[in-house]
């Protein structure tokens, strides 16, 4: 049987990855593999303080080491102005290595120079820091107050990093007090880590004219260049960044941390390789974590559940420095998302961040820019609006839905919104789920006094960064790029300015390529993560790749299909006019069987062009998106809440995405099942504390817990198909939307349970302990009413 | 160029022989030095370290043909004259074992790096279980970390897999029981 060109090059199919066969017999290339003779191992001296005044250091006994090359402090990066890092955010520096003071627990204060990493590791034990406790900062409120200041090296002497404000103010406080309902919940988004498996880490080497090549794991290699050129004075052109195999991200790989400048400054003055592979610890407890959001939601409503006003009040703690990886123009990220699906005719947010002595930064994990936080705010916000009017959670969502004949929808937070069906999606997955007779099974458990609970989340998320008019890292436009060179043979290679850390662009960059050109997926190699041979874009991360270097890859494609269409009229004896793109091959209008395939084009556009016609058969393309996208989707969660233990069983849970086109299947539903394990862990298990002291107290696995297999549940999928009128193939971009839109609906679906013991609300993670705790209350307090 | 200098450890490194994969390799250690390092020192990388306390698994290697290890937290100096089975071990592209296909065939793997520990915990299984439950292979990837794939295909995998072994060995039970019949069953 014969492939039809639909069959063998259509998006749309789920083509097994081209990557996994390297993968799957070790023969990865990850950043640690790589193995330089004369290479030097690096490890870092970390601060036991949360905030302590530097007095000393005293290298001797760690230089006495054998095979100890190098310790160097903040103070030797100083004297040669490398004391200090830009952070992504632009707002703000970051101390490479700590002078002066340490300002947050594990901050890096020293970094060794070793043969080996043993030798390294044992000199760390040695290095004498002599400290000075002093009184850390641990709650943002506590910031706020500006008793202590802590970043001595800023001019203007406050904790407040910065104020951030969206919507009316005004007219959203009167309409809330017009309002027939009010209800009004502080929900706090726990800090937590992306904690990828593949630790950080990087291999700085210079050559014998002074080039370095920096091998690291890193989801934005282009940016890296950039940075390092800006902090080390090193010309771009001398700098080559290489990204390999990297083993996830998460958005954890996205900022450039102190251990790849020491490790850069290392190689330098050593003039030899440097590798520098980061511990579990070191991941947890230096590298960017994530949300830390204080969200204080207040939604009014008609007594019918017309909502009128929404309005919610935030307090971020960024920790040491603000190196949130948030676009310049947006200091809080996305945020504005957080009407959600809904149409308020007035909405406002505020947002204040502080300093405090914890870890630095604020990542966009699984998660376009805080859109989990607001995703989040919003969904638990409609909950407590549909307890407090006794109305069915889905009713109260379905009334308040921009509808599907309102896009572009403009939301009163001023996002355009591109597309989208909720209503439709939201009736997809309450079908497929069995919505009724589940709540009929809930009344019979609840009649029996046992605790069942079902959550929605019905989210809409904002991906897509984005929009160069909006969006910029360092300055840095974040459009994205793609180059597409077909060979004489009909096979290719395809570049693009991303990154993936896992996500499948080998394979699904191909399929859109071959989609174009009616060409076969298996023979388009796809090369992304140097700086040399990559056309400049701006990464991986928040979603962005597909709606951004997506749309570039395919209207690349379209250019060298144009191209081709004149050697094609060329080997048709025709002209231009007259041939058309049909059924993945050049034909002459109204003359079907008179035809080429791209294959034979190819071959000719080396051997015989046409006269007049170019040579050779390439395009390179640079896109910069008139508008985000805004994939949506139905999340409904079924629980068993064992009131004895505080246990939680997640009986069922369906995710009904509508990522507009789908481009493999395969992928997009292994990414909705990663990102729904990761949700599963924000919700019941993962967070990084810190005590009142300072301590960070998930420093390893034994502490902040990742889900295994046994504990994480069955997912269950669908979908449907809204496509992005915007984008050239109409995909939105699907990697983040499991993690920004299942916490709402792990935590509705056990606050769902325990509404009959009067329980509102408990911040994530819902551990048994808490939920036990809120139970003996709730029941504590029914025994004395 | 900075090239290594003799140091005084001669009394404190011991010569091991480490068998790995059917082939010898030799090496002297410090009696501290985890397996997972001196593996990934005879330029064998498959097996990854993701966490060094044996909390998620990606440095599992086979001992002795059935016993998976957390190679990030045995002592090198431990693994001497014992077999060792690490992922390159299972096959190779174009020739991969029945368990790689299957993670291939089922989408059972994204970043890739925790690849190689749920393969050599999986293979491990099978020797002992051949026809498990989606819950005993969950239970017994327990100590598997993965960031990416929330486990599904991977559980899916490993079904597949059990399937393929268990298949490929009624084949060869049934071509002997046809040599030892004359064909006549």
């Amino acid at each position: 049987m014969t492939t039809t060109p639909k069959e063998k090059h259509a998006m749309g199919k789920g083509m097994k990855r081209k990557e996994d066969p390297r993968f799957l017999t070790g023969q990865g290339n990850y950043v640690d593999d790589l193995v330089i003779p004369g290479m030097l191992s690096m490890a870092i001296v970390h601060s036991p303080y949360p905030h302590a005044r530097i007095r000393s250091i005293d290298k001797t006994a760690a230089l006495a080491v054998p095979g100890v090359k190098a310790v160097i402090t903040g103070e030797d990066l100083v004297a040669a102005s490398l004391g200090w890092l830009p952070t992504f955010h632009g707002f703000d520096k970051q101390m490479v290595l700590a002078v002066g003071k340490a300002l947050f627990q594990h901050q890096e204060v020293a970094a060794v120079f070793a043969e080996t990493r043993e030798a390294a590791m044992d000199a760390v034990e040695l290095v004498e820091v002599d400290y000075e406790p002093l009184d850390p900062v641990t709650s943002p409120f506590d910031a706020m107050k500006d008793e202590t200041i802590l970043r001595d090296d800023r001019d203007d002497k406050t904790n407040h990093i910065y104020h951030w404000e969206s919507g009316h103010r005004d007219e959203t406080d009167a309409a809330l007090g017009d309002a027939e309902v009010v209800i009004n919940e502080k929900v706090y988004s726990p800090r937590c880590h992306p904690a990828p498996l593949e630790p950080c880490g990087c291999v700085a080497q210079f050559d014998a004219m002074g080039r370095l090549t920096f091998h690291v794991t890193s989801q934005a290699p282009h940016v890296y260049r950039t940075a390092i050129s800006l902090v080390t004075g090193i010309p771009e052109d001398k700098i080559r960044v290489v990204a390999p195999d990297i083993g996830g991200g998460f958005g954890n790989k996205v900022p450039v941390y102190p251990g790849y400048v020491c490790a850069i400054v290392g190689a330098l003055i050593l003039k030899t390789p440097v590798k520098w592979i980061e511990t579990r610890t070191e991941n947890l407890t230096t590298t960017g974590f994530a949300r830390d959001y204080h969200m204080d939601v207040t939604i009014g409503a008609k007594k019918d559940g017309t909502v009128t006003a929404l309005k919610v009040k935030t307090v971020a703690d960024h920790g040491a420095f603000d190196a949130a990886a948030d676009p310049t123009q947006y200091p809080a990220g996305m945020f504005g998302i957080v009407t959600g699906s809904y149409d308020f005719p007035v909405a406002f947010t505020e947002l204040d961040a502080y300093f405090t002595n914890k870890a630095p930064g604020g990542v966009a994990y699984r998660c376009s820019f805080r859109v989990t936080e607001a995703s989040y705010a919003i969904e638990r916000g409609m909950d407590l609006l549909a307890g407090e009017l006794k109305m069915d959670p889905a009713e109260l969502r379905k009334k308040n839905f921009v509808q599907k004949d309102e896009f572009p929808y403009k939301s009163a937070l001023g996002f355009t919104y591109d597309s989208g069906d909720y209503a439709g999606t939201l009736d997809h997955a309450l079908n497929l789920i069995g919505y009724d007779e589940l709540r009929k099974e809930q009344a019979e458990k609840r009649a029996r006094g046992e605790l069942m609970g079902i959550g929605l989340s019905t989210f809409t998320e904002v991906v897509g960064a984005g929009p160069s008019k909006h969006f910029d890292i360092l300055g840095i436009k974040m459009f994205d790029s793609a180059e597409v060179r077909i060979h004489p043979t009909g096979t290719g290679i395809v570049r693009a300015g991303t990154k993936s850390q896992g996500q499948g662009h080998e394979t699904t960059w191909a399929q859109i390529v071959a989609e174009e050109l009616g060409l076969d997926p298996e023979n388009l190699l796809v090369e992304e993560g140097d700086t040399d041979t990559a056309p400049y874009g701006l990464g991986t991360y928040a979603s962005r790749s597909t709606p951004v270097a997506g749309a570039a890859l395919a209207l690349a494609a379209r250019r060298v299909r144009e191209k081709a269409k004149k050697v094609a009229a060329h080997l048709l004896e025709a002209a231009e006019d007259d041939v058309e793109w049909k059924d993945y091959q050049f034909s002459i209008m109204g003359a079907p069987e008179k035809s080429v395939t791209m294959k034979e084009v190819a071959f000719a556009a080396y051997t015989n062009p046409g006269e007049g016609n170019e040579p050779g058969l390439e395009a390179s393309l640079y896109y910069d998106p008139p508008n985000m996208t805004f994939p949506h989707g139905t999340y409904i969660a079924v629980v068993d809440v064992d009131g004895e233990t505080g246990e939680v069983k997640v009986r069922r849970f369906l995710a009904v995405d509508d990522c507009g086109t789908i481009i493999n299947p395969t992928i997009v539903q292994g990414q909705v099942h990663g990102g729904l394990t990761e949700g599963f862990a924000i919700s019941f298990m993962q967070e990084i504390p810190y005590d009142a002291q300072g301590n960070n107290m998930a420093p390893n696995f034994m502490e902040y817990l990742v889900p295994t297999a046994v504990e994480s549940p069955v997912w269950e999928t669908g979908h449907t198909v809204t496509p992005s009128p915007h984008h050239p193939i109409g995909a939105k971009g699907v990697g983040e939307s499991p993690n920004v839109g299942s916490p709402a609906a792990f935590v509705n679906a056990v606050m769902d349970a325990l509404s009959p013991l009067g329980v509102k609300h408990i911040d994530m993670p819902l551990t048994r302990e808490k939920i036990w705790q809120a139970v003996r209350d709730a029941q504590g307090q029914k025994a004395g009413d | 160029m900075t090239t290594a200098e003799p140091t005084d450890t001669a009394e404190t490194t011991h010569r091991i022989t480490l068998k790995i994969n059917g082939r010898a390799y030799k090496q002297d250690v410090e009696p501290r030095k985890m397996l997972a390092y001196a593996i990934r020192d005879t330029g064998l990388r498959g097996t990854h370290v993701g966490c060094d306390s044996s909390s998620c698994g990606c440095c599992v290697v086979v001992l002795d043909g059935d016993t998976p290890v957390k190679s990030c937290t045995m002592f090198a100096v431990q693994a001497e004259g014992r077999e060792i089975t690490t992922v390159e071990g299972l096959g190779a592209p174009g020739a991969l074992h029945p368990l790689q296909q299957a993670f291939w065939d089922q989408h059972g793997l994204q970043c890739g790096y925790c690849t190689p520990g749920m393969l050599m915990t999986s293979y491990a299984m099978l020797q002992h279980h051949t026809d498990p439950t989606d819950q005993e292979v969950r239970e017994f990837l327990g100590g598997n970390l993965c960031r990416c794939t929330g486990y599904n295909n991977i559980v899916k995998a490993v079904q597949q897999a059990a399937q393929a072994l268990r298949d490929d060995q009624a084949g060869k039970l049934d071509t002997l029981a046809a040599a030892a019949t004359g064909g006549s069953q």
